[in-house]
């Protein structure tokens, strides 16, 4: 859980069969590297936060520390999410701060060889250019890898 | 070099730095204690020495000048005048600024360098000259004032012989000190000769086994100056009988210890002046080669004392301290705070358990609460330092100012041991150097006038630290002129900050210093107008939770008050909900709280509500609606809390509900998210839930009732 977490790039071509862990949100399918991810929780109602973004469902206490929450599917310009008990916060650790993601649900551990990982093919969108940073085909559907810097550090523009 | 030995090193010349204010400080109120001078003359070197390691030039050449007018002055060649005091008060400023530089990368003002080496050099006598020219190597400390009498063409280092003897005391062992390292340092320098002195060795069946019962004596010939052959004792010092005789020592000192050397009549050996060496007679092991054919008697006995009072200072010093990362207490407090909120969640869950008699786990959960209170008390002492630095380094704003605007002014100080959270400390340094250069520059008169008033020429500043109930309380007080208030009045008129008929009290024009934008400064001097107003200091202070009043009386001066929360990381704070979330209100902000009925609030214009209060019409501002918050319910905000802004406007709060008022743990939001408009930050509550901590001033900026009433009350003051 307090696994030092490495977005390298370069670690996820090289290493052999990375573990992922893969979820949904608004019905597709995406996934994160196992080492990214410190814990995943139950959601409960957050504290809002005033004047934030669409995207912004507000602050969790996370032991102490305030984490921001942000719901994915409306960070990937997907319809927002009507959370509630059945949802899942990931807990990730984006630029050393702790950052909770609302997922619809965990699926599962996958595995994954870094061959087998195919480039974002070009399409209209640049956030979804963005924020995916690969996908891959497991059971017949495809995954998408999600670039956590990308959809962390992109601005998130406060309401004056 | 690694970052991290320079970080120690800036630290510690903090510390010295400090030391040496302290000191100069003391001398200039007239104490001429040779131990004050000594102190300032190690701290000086201490500098001198560290910057010497990390090449920095410019510092260690200073420090030297400034250190050699300080030998001269402890070896009684120089009479501490004013003159002379107030340049050794500017070099120490200037040696500051030159550690500031180095570590911050700065530039440093060359003309003032020079003047002041050229002004420190007319005290130091003239053989030094041709030395403190010689490029100061990286190595280490630059040869010193050992060398003085060599004369005025000091050629190449010449080799010496010392002669030391050097006995452990047993603390020097617990310490972990290896005589075998120093010994090997010394052999590194020159050619060294080791003899075992075990005369003191008690029988196997008498020792103490902790007890040190060797001494050591040491010849070396080695082209080294002394101060490199004493450098190597330096860390265990105090903690071992030394002595260092050289056979070049100074003329000087044997001059003075002529009369020493007569009661000594034991023989040469005798390193140490208690005597206690008498019985381990002095044979030095290998004849060493002595190119200086010096009888070396008067020298050997000369340096003794010397170290042994360079012991007593030692054993006497300050209290231990311990150097600690500030984050590792922070993390403390995070946790200190952790258990508080969990204290209330356990009162919660207990309140909620349904048992009839709760009161013995009542009693428990009361002790562990007073325990919590104690801990966090005693975690946020760690964090508490007196504001004596802080006052020092305002002394040298002073001088400065004074200097740069031909005034004549002192700093008197009082409360510096008043304790204050090391953020505020911090970040109080910028308003208060504001402030105090405002003092000397607008406000103290020039020496003429305050003739003419009939005052001393010399300005006084008094800058006091106080704790007043839960706060700390900062006060700047000048007896200068005072507000000038017609000349502020014209300004904020031409400045168009109020309208040219705005009739005013005196207080609220004393306030206009306050207002963006605003400075009196006839020219823009060097000093205070540097395009920065007092709006800077007084949001400084409002970042720090605190308020900033002045109040000013013609021609006896005038009075700022900062008053500062104790804690950045505690407040006291009335838990309310708004639109079905729950938010902290700041109590120190609150003037009184009231339950509000129809007939209480009147409409104005379109939009805007007033609510009356006995006969006063106060503008509402509904909390959630500054917030972009909607009701899901229909419940009306019904619950009024009048708050006063810096400015004094007063403004009610309409909020859903009351429901305590509690101690709140602030946990900031920076880097959660950015700035939020009204908020100022978030506490954890005992329901484990988050809070947002209001900001009263930003919410009614934000509102556009309040606002818009603000400005018709002015107009209306103005017709």
């Amino acid at each position: 859980m307090q696994a030092e977490v490495k977005q390298n790039d370069q670690e996820v071509k090289h290493a052999e069969h990375s573990e992922f862990v893969s979820f949904t949100v608004a019905g597709q399918a995406f996934c994160l590297k196992i080492t990214q991810i410190r814990e995943i929780r139950r959601w409960s109602p957050v504290t809002i936060l005033p004047h934030a973004p669409a995207d912004v469902l507000g602050v969790m206490n996370l032991r102490g520390a305030v984490i921001p929450i942000y719901d994915l599917s409306a960070r990937f310009g997907l319809q927002q999410t009507e959370a509630s008990e059945r949802n899942v916060v990931i807990v990730v650790s984006v630029h050393g701060k702790p950052v909770g993601l609302l997922a619809e649900s965990v699926s599962e551990i996958i595995s994954i060889n870094p061959d087998d990982i195919q480039d974002t093919p070009p399409v209209d969108s640049r956030n979804t250019m963005e924020y995916i940073q690969g996908i891959i085909s497991h059971d017949d559907t495809m995954v998408r890898i999600i670039n956590l810097d990308a959809v962390i550090s992109a601005p998130e523009q406060v309401m004056p | 070099m690694s970052g991290s030995i320079q970080d120690t090193f800036f630290e510690e010349c903090e510390e010295l730095l400090e030391a040496t204010d302290e000191g100069l400080t003391a001398i200039e109120g007239g104490d001429h204690n040779p131990e004050v001078v000594n102190a300032i003359f190690r701290a000086v070197h201490s500098i001198k020495g560290g910057a010497g390691a990390f090449g920095l030039d410019d510092l260690v050449a200073f420090a030297h000048r400034f250190e050699t007018v300080f030998d001269e002055v402890r070896s009684n060649r120089l009479e501490l005048d004013e003159k002379l005091v107030q340049l050794l008060l500017r070099s120490s400023d200037h040696l500051s600024a030159l550690v500031e530089a180095a570590r911050d990368g700065g530039q440093i003002d060359e003309a003032h360098h020079d003047t002041l080496l050229a002004a420190l050099d007319e005290y130091t006598p003239d053989e030094e000259e041709d030395l403190t020219f010689e490029p100061m190597g990286l190595g280490g400390p630059a040869p010193m004032m050992d060398l003085g009498d060599l004369g005025a063409a000091p050629a190449a280092p010449q080799e010496e012989t010392y002669r030391i003897r050097f006995q452990p005391l047993k603390e020097m062992y617990g310490t972990g000190n290896e005589p075998f390292f120093l010994f090997q340092a010394l052999r590194d320098m020159g050619d060294l000769a080791v003899t075992l002195d075990e005369n003191e060795l008690p029988g196997f069946d008498t020792m103490d086994m902790d007890e040190s019962y060797l001494a050591w004596d040491l010849v070396l010939v080695t082209k080294e100056p002394r101060s490199v052959v004493e450098a190597v004792f330096e860390f265990v010092e105090g903690l071992c009988e030394l002595s260092i005789a050289g056979d070049g020592d100074a003329e000087a000192e044997a001059n003075a210890l002529a009369a020493l050397d007569a009661m000594f009549t034991a023989p040469p050996a005798a390193g140490s002046a208690d005597g206690e060496a008498a019985a381990a007679p002095f044979e030095p092991p290998v004849p060493a080669p002595e190119p200086e054919a010096k009888p070396a008697a008067a020298e050997e006995k000369a340096s003794a004392p010397k170290a042994e009072s360079g012991k007593q200072e030692q054993r006497g010093g300050p209290k231990p301290t311990l150097r600690v990362e500030l984050e590792r207490v922070d993390r403390l407090i995070n946790a200190v705070g952790e258990l508080i909120i969990n204290h209330s969640m356990l009162a919660q869950q207990i309140a909620n358990l349904n048992v009839s008699d709760t009161r013995d786990v009542e009693t428990e959960l009361e002790g562990f609460k007073n325990l919590a209170r104690d801990i966090q008390e005693g975690v946020m002492a760690i964090r508490a330092q007196p504001v004596k630095p802080l006052f020092q380094r305002m002394a040298r704003i002073v001088r400065e100012a004074s200097a740069a605007t031909g005034k004549t002014c002192k700093l008197v100080t009082e409360g510096e041991n008043t304790e204050v959270d090391k953020t505020v400390i911090e970040r109080l340094s910028d308003p208060l150097t504001h402030i105090l250069r405002n003092a000397v520059d607008h406000g103290v008169e020039k020496p003429e006038d305050r003739t003419a008033a009939g005052k001393q020429t010399t300005g006084e500043i008094r800058l006091s630290a106080s704790h007043r109930s839960g706060s700390v309380c900062i006060e700047i007080r000048d007896d200068g002129a005072g507000v000038n208030r017609p000349r502020v009045k014209q300004i904020a008129i031409e400045k168009g900050l109020i309208p040219e008929n705005a009739e005013l009290t005196d207080g609220e024009i004393d306030n206009l210093l306050f207002a963006p934008g605003f400075s009196t400064a006839k020219e823009i001097s060097n000093l205070s107008g540097r395009g920065v107003g007092m709006d800077v200091v007084k949001n400084a202070v409002t970042g720090l939770g605190g308020r900033i009043n002045i109040s000013s009386a013609p021609g006896k001066g005038s009075t700022f008050t900062i008053i500062l929360p104790l804690t950045l990381a505690v407040m006291d704070g009335m838990v309310v909900s708004v639109a079905d979330q729950t938010m902290v209100v700041p109590i120190t902000s609150i003037v009184e709280t009231m339950r509000g009925s129809d007939d209480m609030i009147n409409s104005l214009g379109a939009d805007g509500t007033l609510l009356s209060i006995r006969g006063n019409f106060v503008p509402i501002c509904d909390v959630a609606r500054a917030l972009g918050l909607y009701r899901e319910s229909d419940r009306q905000a019904g619950v009024y809390l009048l708050v006063e802004t810096e400015t004094g406007q007063r403004c009610a709060l309409a909020v859903d509900d009351i429901h305590d008022q509690r101690q709140v743990v602030i946990k900031s939001l920076d880097g959660v998210c950015g700035e939020i408009p009204g908020v100022a930050a978030a506490t954890i509550l005992g329901d484990g839930k988050i809070a947002m901590i209001l900001d009263p001033e930003s919410i009614i900026a934000a509102s556009p009732t309040a606002a818009a009433f603000d400005t018709e009350r002015r107009l209306s003051n103005a017709s």
